[in-house]
């Protein structure tokens, strides 16, 4: 019998397989080493959600406490991933990201073009992104879609435990710099993990359903809201394929074209804000090269175009809901 | 003549529900044993529910499209007389007295375990005590689930073992040549270790090929060998497939060549397919399936062949085979010199013995004795 882990256990066993594969492979981040040797603490903390516990004992020297700095140990990761390691930083929340901007979009995602492929930048940034966690506007949004936009970076958004250890492996093992994108409500998550090492390739997306009457495209843990609207459906008759992108970019166009052909109704389902999304990168994928396909326009279900509100009833209704994907497969059914 | 209940059956340890996908009698139909009377599909495979009786299907109680518990009625095989009434009221009280089975009682049941045998991790499953116990060898890609209608019903009268060769399911993945020899020392191992002095060897496709190594290199140990769609008996294989399921990654990739493993390709589910991807991605696995077929197969041709001396390799021998097999050809159940039990099986796969599991499961159950 496969053995369940959560989502969190895997990422951890995803790093610790490959640490021990491969001894370039380093961790560092906020408190990750942080409370280990105090008082009473007989383990590191492993981050803020406790993420990497059991790895700075287990690896000693490669588990890196870093300043609450993230301009300076992003800028350090890349700079270390330049020079030959395979560093995994971790920063708490993506929220934070901007101010690592010059040397993820300027340096990590350039060196390989700049440098006329002589360069290589093995680095993978680890941040938890999404709504649902009462967290207020600075520390619940969904940037996928910043990441994606920019050419020479790789972006995951694993939607399982079997899915994040695989594609963190891959993550890791691959030479682009590479954005993992967790979504904090998936943490615990419970699925079937192997215990051996896997690698899951990037570019291919996971279709959890299948269905001809219509296609839902999404990503991350919106995935379990449209599985949970295709099984409604489906027990009015209506079967609907669900695809799981993983992988932002690169983006398994091949499975996306495929499928709105075949339906020719499609629900791109992003948590994120509307504007210059996943949803609409997908919607103008699909508009482009399925169109004489396409039985009915294709529908967005996203969040609204505001921050994401503090209040919790704002905030329940802010993201994406079961319901709305459900109705919106609905519509497009006509 | 009784009224017979027709229920959710059980397939594998880990089922718990089934999907009914349709009907294959209808009501007022003759009805024989053996003969096929529902489709159900589980989260791992579909199969036809068999009847165990004959009769008339009187009622079709589970609708096309219900998910049911095991156990669950499914419909009704009386004879034409029995009155309308008695079967209703049979019914009523079948529904009333029915508990599934919770979950939690399922995932007590016996679950495969882990060896540390010579060096090398071995999963393998446990079932049923005493008599002399079977031991099930899979083939090329699969592992001990590919025994899952099987297990329970062999298990019945005997131990029966079944485990994962090197390189397959969870058993440890590296091998140093991949070679026959090698899995079959590697079943030796097995057997030393868990204390199993003789046993039936029943192999499917490359296991086949397996347990005649076995028999060919520690005759003392094999009761008698169980050959099901086995490699080794012949010249042809079909190298499309070999090389199509050891270089497919992905599920488009490898679909096409999982539909040829069954007469009726519906019968590859998602599941399925989705299984065999994740086996497909772990570390080594495609390594050492590489390096099995290299060993075993050149290109359409089996390197070895036991055809010639298949009967002084064990005291019984018994060759079940799917006509259909798209994999090795059922015409190597032909010809076969000596005392040995043939049986091919119409309108069915390489997979035979998940195709026709209750089928094979009587012919092995015969075969083997009491």
């Amino acid at each position: 019998m496969a053995r369940k882990i959560t989502f969190s256990q895997a990422i951890n066993e995803a790093l610790s397989q490959e640490m021990a594969r491969d001894e370039t492979v380093i961790v560092m981040g906020e408190d990750n080493a942080g409370g280990a040797g105090s008082p009473g603490e007989q383990d590191a903390w492993g981050g803020v959600l406790g993420v990497t516990k059991g790895l700075f004992h287990k690896y000693p020297g490669r588990v890196l406490d870093t300043p609450l700095s993230e301009g300076g140990y992003i800028g350090a990761a890349v700079g270390a991933a330049a020079c030959g390691m395979r560093p995994v930083a971790e920063l708490m929340f993506i929220d934070f990201m901007g101010v690592c901007f010059d040397q993820i979009f300027n340096q990590a995602a350039k060196f390989r073009y700049m440098f006329g492929g002589k360069a290589v930048t093995p680095v993978v940034i680890r941040a938890m992104q999404g709504a649902g966690l009462r967290a207020a506007a600075q520390h619940s949004q969904m940037l996928t879609s910043l990441f994606t936009h920019i050419p020479g970076l790789k972006v995951v958004c694993p939607s399982t435990p079997y899915d994040a250890k695989g594609l963190l492996i891959q993550a890791i093992r691959d030479n682009d710099p590479v954005i993992f994108c967790e979504h904090k409500l998936l943490y615990g998550r419970e699925g079937d993990v192997p215990e051996e090492s896997y690698a899951i390739p990037f570019g291919e997306a996971n279709v959890v359903r299948d269905g001809d009457d219509a296609t839902i495209v999404t990503y991350g843990r919106m995935v379990h809201y449209a599985t949970e609207a295709a099984q409604k459906l489906a027990k009015d008759g209506i079967e609907v394929d669900v695809i799981d992108l993983r992988t932002t970019s690169p983006l398994d166009e091949e499975t996306i074209l495929e499928s709105a052909a075949r339906t020719g109704r499609v629900v791109v389902v992003d948590e994120a804000n509307p504007r210059c999304s996943i949803a609409t990168d997908i919607s103008a994928l699909i508009a482009q090269r399925a169109f004489h396909s396409l039985k009915a326009p294709i529908e967005m279900v996203t969040a609204p175009h505001t921050p994401t509100p503090f209040a919790g009833v704002l905030e329940d209704m802010y993201i994406p809901s079961a319901q709305q994907i459900a109705e919106a497969v609905l519509k497009v059914r006509g | 003549m009784p009224i017979h209940m027709i229920t959710m059956p059980k397939w594998g340890l880990s089922m718990e529900q089934g999907q009914v996908n349709g009907w294959l009698k209808n009501v007022g139909d003759k009805v024989a044993k053996g003969d096929e009377i529902l489709d159900v599909e589980t989260d791992k495979i579909s199969s036809g529910v068999e009847c165990a009786f004959d009769g008339i299907l009187r009622r079709q109680v589970a609708q096309e499209g219900d998910t049911l518990p095991i156990g669950a009625l499914l419909a009704v095989v009386a004879d034409a007389q029995t009155p309308d009434a008695e079967i209703d009221a049979a019914v009523e009280a079948f529904q009333r007295d029915f508990v599934p089975a919770s979950a939690e009682a399922g995932e007590s049941g016996p679950q495969p375990e882990k060896a540390q045998i010579g060096g090398r991790t071995v999963r393998y499953l446990k079932l049923g005590e005493g008599g002399t116990p079977a031991v099930l060898i899979h083939g090329f890609g699969g592992d001990l689930n590919n025994w899952l209608f099987n297990h329970a019903d062999l298990a019945a009268h005997r131990t029966v073992w079944a485990l994962d060769l090197p390189g397959h399911g969870e058993s440890g993945k590296a091998v140093e040549t991949g070679s026959a020899d090698e899995l079959a020392d590697s079943v030796i191992a097995f057997l030393d270790d868990r204390g199993i002095d003789n046993a039936h060897l029943i192999g499917h496709s490359m296991g086949a090929l397996v347990a005649m190594t076995v028999a060919a290199k520690a005759p003392q140990r094999v009761a008698s060998l169980a050959l099901i769609a086995g490699a080794g008996l012949g010249e042809e294989i079909n190298g499309d497939y070999l090389a199509g399921f050891a270089e497919g990654s992905s599920r488009n990739a490898l679909k096409p060549h999982l539909m040829k493993l069954f007469a009726d390709p519906a019968l590859v589910t998602r599941q399925l397919v989705e299984d065999i991807v994740k086996y497909k991605r772990l570390e080594g696995v495609n390594d050492t399936l590489r390096k099995i077929a290299s060993e075993a197969f050149d290109g359409n041709v089996q390197r070895t062949r036991y055809r010639d001396r298949l009967a002084q390799l064990a005291p019984r021998t018994l060759v079940i085979w799917g006509a259909d097999d798209q994999i090795i050809p059922a015409a190597h159940a032909q010809g076969l010199e000596g005392d040995i039990r043939v049986h091919v099986l119409e309108g069915k796969g390489h997979m035979v013995q998940m195709e026709a599991a209750s089928e094979v499961n009587r012919l092995l159950d015969d075969f083997l004795g009491r």
